[in-house]
């Protein structure tokens, strides 16, 4: 990486003790950070300083580090996952960013998504919505069929499939400006809709799901199509659409 | 569940967003072509169209649907801002929608309470004028006869006319010197007076108060701007809103491109077609 360079850059990043605290911006200054370094080891970088100078340091979320689990969150200069497409935050590179550049970082914004932490926020209502009615009933008496004796035409087995990258991160509902969750809603109700398995629970299932989705406390879909650009999966609105078909279809049986 | 998920959940609020939006392009689509006769027709037809519109068992059920639309939009859009500002308690100190989102996707609530705003001033001004009020003017025509102006108001029926000095108007005293055969009643009806028997009808010029208001002296200029500016408020409503309904009602599929151009170009040239009535009146009229 011949051309990785180093860069001081400002942070402005949002501190909270506890869930019941009231949190608050802070400014940190970092300098000598490698443009070649991802965003989340920019973090760690500075969260040792902070330990150094004898600080509590900064709590974000994070796992796999390869864009695959959905855990890193992190609302970055306005925009959900920072300042690029089709990414998650620890797919985020400083090279991004410039020498002097003041970033903020705050964590999700939503009531269904209370801060817990500094930048990490509670997205179990998310697994909530999930178990109203995100499964597929199997039978496993010891007849279980192979997933693949089931034929399932190849355009619908490409939509599901398209649906079910969803990592259910949350970026769809941090970066939209009603905070609502109808792209993760849409791509869980989607990608078992257009599977025969799904089809028994079909009809419940996104009256439950939708249901859940409400009660959390998520708001509207506007149709503004923030979610799809923010979404590090590339989920489509077609899949809000697919969504609103099926649950046209379910209220009306 | 069904029935309790069709008033309450947020997908439902959508649904009767985008029929009732949909229903509202439809009505601007007619309410245009009824504007136009006031470039394009005489004041005759205009007065006779809007007979018809007030009259015609039909219109006035589309009618009364169009004010429910109205209201109902207006009413589910505030339901659904109210609970879309709640679900986002904490905003963000640093925000760049510019970067995934068009300005009108993110204004619709804005655009639309301005656009509710100029639907009752539009309401006081013309139709409340056309229901309501006692003084509308009647439509008359001025004629020629060997050399001298005749007054006459113009009946309903073709070749029906009635010399504005022969009628006593509502409200005005019979003078007992010089008794009058006809009277008018009810804002438009035509009756004999001795017979107590309808004779006609007339026309409420509407077309005359139309021209009036935008070319009036002192306010004519700012009705015009004003006007403009609505419509313009009125574009950018439907350049999100008009796909945004298809969406809501689940249509997404490879129809959609089509109706993102179609909406696009219906976005701009209704609102377009309706301002320059008034710019035509007020300026080249």
């Amino acid at each position: 990486m011949s051309s990785a360079k180093n860069i001081n850059i400002n942070l402005k990043i949002w501190r909270q003790k506890n869930a019941k605290s009231k949190g608050s911006m802070e400014t940190y200054k970092l300098d000598n950070v490698s443009t070649a370094s991802s965003f989340l080891e920019m973090l760690d970088q500075l969260n040792e300083q902070l330990i150094n100078e004898k600080k509590e340091p900064i709590a974000f979320d994070h796992d796999c580090r390869e864009g695959i689990c959905g855990m890193c969150s992190l609302y970055i200069n306005g925009r959900a996952h920072g300042p690029d497409t089709g990414i998650t935050t620890c797919q985020l590179h400083m090279r991004m960013f410039k020498d002097g550049d003041t970033i903020f970082v705050e964590p999700w914004r939503s009531k269904a998504f209370p801060v817990i932490k500094d930048l990490v926020v509670d997205r179990s209502a998310f697994d909530r919505i999930q178990q109203a009615g995100g499964f597929v009933s199997v039978n496993t008496s010891g007849n279980t069929i192979d997933a693949n004796a089931t034929p399932v035409p190849k355009h619908d087995a490409d939509k599901a499939f398209e649906a079910a990258a969803c990592i259910g991160c949350g970026a769809c509902v941090a970066t939209c400006k009603n905070g609502s969750a109808m792209l993760f809603v849409g791509a869980k109700v989607s990608q078992y809709a257009l599977l025969p398995q799904g089809k028994v629970e079909a009809t419940q299932r996104v009256l439950n799901m939708v249901r859940q989705m409400d009660e959390e406390g998520f708001g509207n879909c506007t149709n503004t199509g923030a979610c799809e650009i923010e979404c590090p999966k590339g989920i489509s609105l077609e899949n809000i659409a697919r969504m609103n078909r099926e649950f046209l279809k379910a209220s009306l049986k | 569940m069904a029935k309790s998920a069709l008033l309450k959940s947020s997908i439902v609020k959508k649904y009767w967003m985008a029929l009732t939006g949909l229903f509202l392009c439809l009505f601007l689509a007619g309410h245009l072509a009824g504007n136009l006769q006031l470039i394009f027709g005489d004041a005759l037809q205009f007065n006779q169209y809007a007979v018809f519109m007030t009259s015609n068992p039909a219109v006035k059920l589309l009618s009364y649907l169009t004010y429910f639309s109205i209201l109902f939009h207006a009413f589910d859009g505030f339901m659904l801002t109210y609970q879309n500002v709640k679900a986002r308690p904490i905003g963000y100190a640093k925000t760049n929608p510019g970067a995934n989102s068009s300005f009108s996707s993110r204004n619709m609530a804005v655009l639309g309470t301005l656009i509710l705003v100029f639907i009752v001033t539009h309401m006081v001004n013309f139709w409340a004028v056309m229901h309501f009020d006692k003084n509308m003017p009647l439509m008359k025509q001025t004629v020629e006869v060997q050399g001298q102006k005749q007054e006459l108001f113009v009946g309903r029926k073709v070749g029906e006319f009635y010399q504005v000095d022969q009628i006593q108007l509502e409200g005005e005293a019979p003078n007992p010197m010089m008794p009058k055969q006809i009277t008018i009643k009810n804002g438009t009806d035509v009756y004999n007076i001795q017979a107590n028997v309808k004779i006609g009808e007339l026309y409420k010029d509407l077309h005359k108060i139309t021209f009036a208001f935008f070319q009036d002296a002192k306010t004519g200029l700012i009705a015009t701007i004003l006007y403009v500016l609505a419509m313009a408020v009125l574009a950018f409503h439907l350049l999100h809103g008009f796909q945004s309904a298809f969406q809501s009602l689940g249509v997404n599929n490879k129809f959609t491109p089509a109706i993102k151009t179609f909406g696009k170009l219906f976005a701009i040239i209704v609102p377009l077609l309706f301002a320059v009535i008034p710019v035509y009146i007020h300026f080249f009229k």
